[in-house]
């Protein structure tokens, strides 16, 4: 199982996701945004394009590091592991 | 007609009504959430709006309570196997300095969601970034890419299926959003028979329908350009919008790059009717009036090196002669230190009134069609698109 913490910004669009603890089976990071769409239809296209990549302003850590394939979201994660979706900060 | 006037800008959607003799705005939705559209549907008073997230992407919301409450609408997306033939990008953060010959088949993926009409009930257009015209015949619940426009011999052909022909027509704007690609921003359905839809592309020119989609021809004789080897070439026109006068179709003004035009034969010929002398000539929105189809409202700028009001002082032009004359409007609208610009979606009118917001942050309001202004508010958010509904 797969512990995923969102950025509080992804609240103002799905608020019925504040507060819920998100763990989910996924042996991926695409597997990941697979199972937040189920549970909430509609995040994905938040996160990736229709393509399937993630968008250019959104960051995916799993544990501490930035996934490495944007375009697939290949990236493996382990059990237990810590997965943090965040909006990237695009400078400012 | 209405009073009520729906206001999109760049940190959320406005409503303005008229209370006690004045107009007044609120927000009533998506704050801090870029707001490109907003426009009612005249068949189910349904609102939609066309959103542009900085992080999360474009998205179609609506609200069936008069904007009350809003949620997300079913969403646009490109089909699998979409590819697009994109210039090489221009600007200095682009991809200009690669090969400028080359022109690169890309995978089509949603940056923007530009306009919103509206056809027979049921029927929805949304234009969008890159080039696509978006369909739904189901009151919004879903919306297909209109194939026949998207692999258009004028853009390279079909690409779902090959490669086309390698050549595209159609450019590219600012507008887009991270990328150079081209934008669909006017669709304007004829009210006599609504199988014909015209639309407008920055930057490719005016293309007609009259099958309801199955098939698209140029419209864009007459369009003489001036950036280009050949002013009367059928393609790389700049029209910045593009309308139709509701009670006498035939008649259509465009506002383009390159001057104002005018059609009274249904865009089969346009004739600019520019006097750049007076300052009639630049400028990105334009408005016809309902029943007259020779009246029409621009907000003028200062031509495309710099993009603001003319020497300081913002004005109307209105002419009721097809634009053979202009006069100017300025009551009420401010005459010194005023470097307003108004985006191709931000001057409607319905009946008498008129109404137009800047990039400033300026809305204003006429009531006598446009001999004397009201300001709304000063300090809103850049504004994208003004509409009454």
């Amino acid at each position: 199982m797969v512990n995923v913490e969102l950025t509080p910004h992804l609240f103002q669009f799905f608020p019925e996701l504040q507060g819920k603890k998100l763990v989910v089976e996924a042996s991926t990071v695409r597997e990941v945004v697979q199972q937040l769409d189920n549970i909430e239809p509609g995040i994905a296209f938040y996160l990736c394009d229709e393509r399937g990549r993630l968008r250019k302003h959104v960051n995916i850590f799993v544990k501490e590091e930035m996934v490495a394939d944007r375009a697939n979201l290949g990236d493996r994660v382990e059990p237990n592991s810590r997965v943090l979706i965040m909006q990237a900060l695009s400078g400012g | 007609m209405t009073d009520r006037i729906l206001v999109g800008t760049r940190k959320g959607t406005f409503l303005v009504e008229k209370m006690n003799g004045r107009f007044g705005a609120k927000l009533a939705g998506h704050p801090g959430v870029g707001v490109n559209f907003v426009a009612r549907d005249p068949h189910t008073g349904t609102l939609w709006a066309a959103l542009g997230h900085g992080h999360w992407g474009a998205k179609l919301s609506r609200s069936l309570d008069g904007g009350k409450t809003w949620a997300d609408a079913p969403q646009i997306k490109y089909p699998e196997g979409a590819r697009y033939l994109a210039m090489p990008d221009p600007s200095p953060e682009g991809d200009g300095d690669g090969d400028p010959k080359a022109v690169t088949a890309r995978n089509a993926t949603l940056l923007k969601l530009w306009m919103i009409a509206f056809g027979q009930p049921g029927r929805i257009y949304v234009g969008t970034i890159p080039g696509g015209l978006f369909v739904s015949d189901d009151g919004g619940e879903s919306f297909e890419l209109n194939r026949p426009l998207w692999n258009h011999e004028s853009r390279g052909g079909d690409l779902f299926n090959g490669e086309g022909s390698g050549k595209t027509h159609w450019f590219g704007t600012p507008a887009s959003e991270g990328e150079f690609a081209p934008g669909i921003h006017s669709i304007v359905v004829d009210p006599r028979n609504t199988e014909r839809v015209l639309i407008a592309i920055s930057t490719a020119g005016v293309l007609e329908t009259n099958d309801g989609g199955k098939s698209w021809c140029s419209r864009t004789k007459g369009m003489t350009n001036d950036y280009l080897p050949n002013p009367e070439a059928e393609w790389g026109h700049d029209p910045h919008s593009v309308v139709l006068c509701a009670g006498d179709p035939d008649h259509m003004w465009q506002q383009n790059h390159a001057g104002v035009f005018y059609s009274s034969d249904g865009a089969l010929n346009w004739k600019k009717v520019s006097q750049p002398e007076k300052g009639i000539h630049f400028g990105f929105p334009v408005a016809v009036d309902a029943r007259d189809g020779k009246t029409a409202w621009l907000v003028p700028g200062k031509a495309d090196m710099q993009r603001m009001a003319i020497d300081g002082r913002l004005f109307v032009a209105r002419t009721e002669d097809g634009g053979q004359t202009w006069k100017e409007l300025r009551r009420g609208l401010p005459q010194e230190c005023a470097y307003d610009v108004v985006y191709r979606h931000s001057l409607d009118n319905s009946g008498d009134t008129l109404a137009f917001g800047s990039t400033t942050g300026n809305l204003y309001v006429s009531e006598d069609r446009g001999e004397s202004w009201a300001t709304v508010a000063n300090n809103l958010p850049p504004i994208y698109s003004v509409r009454f509904g």
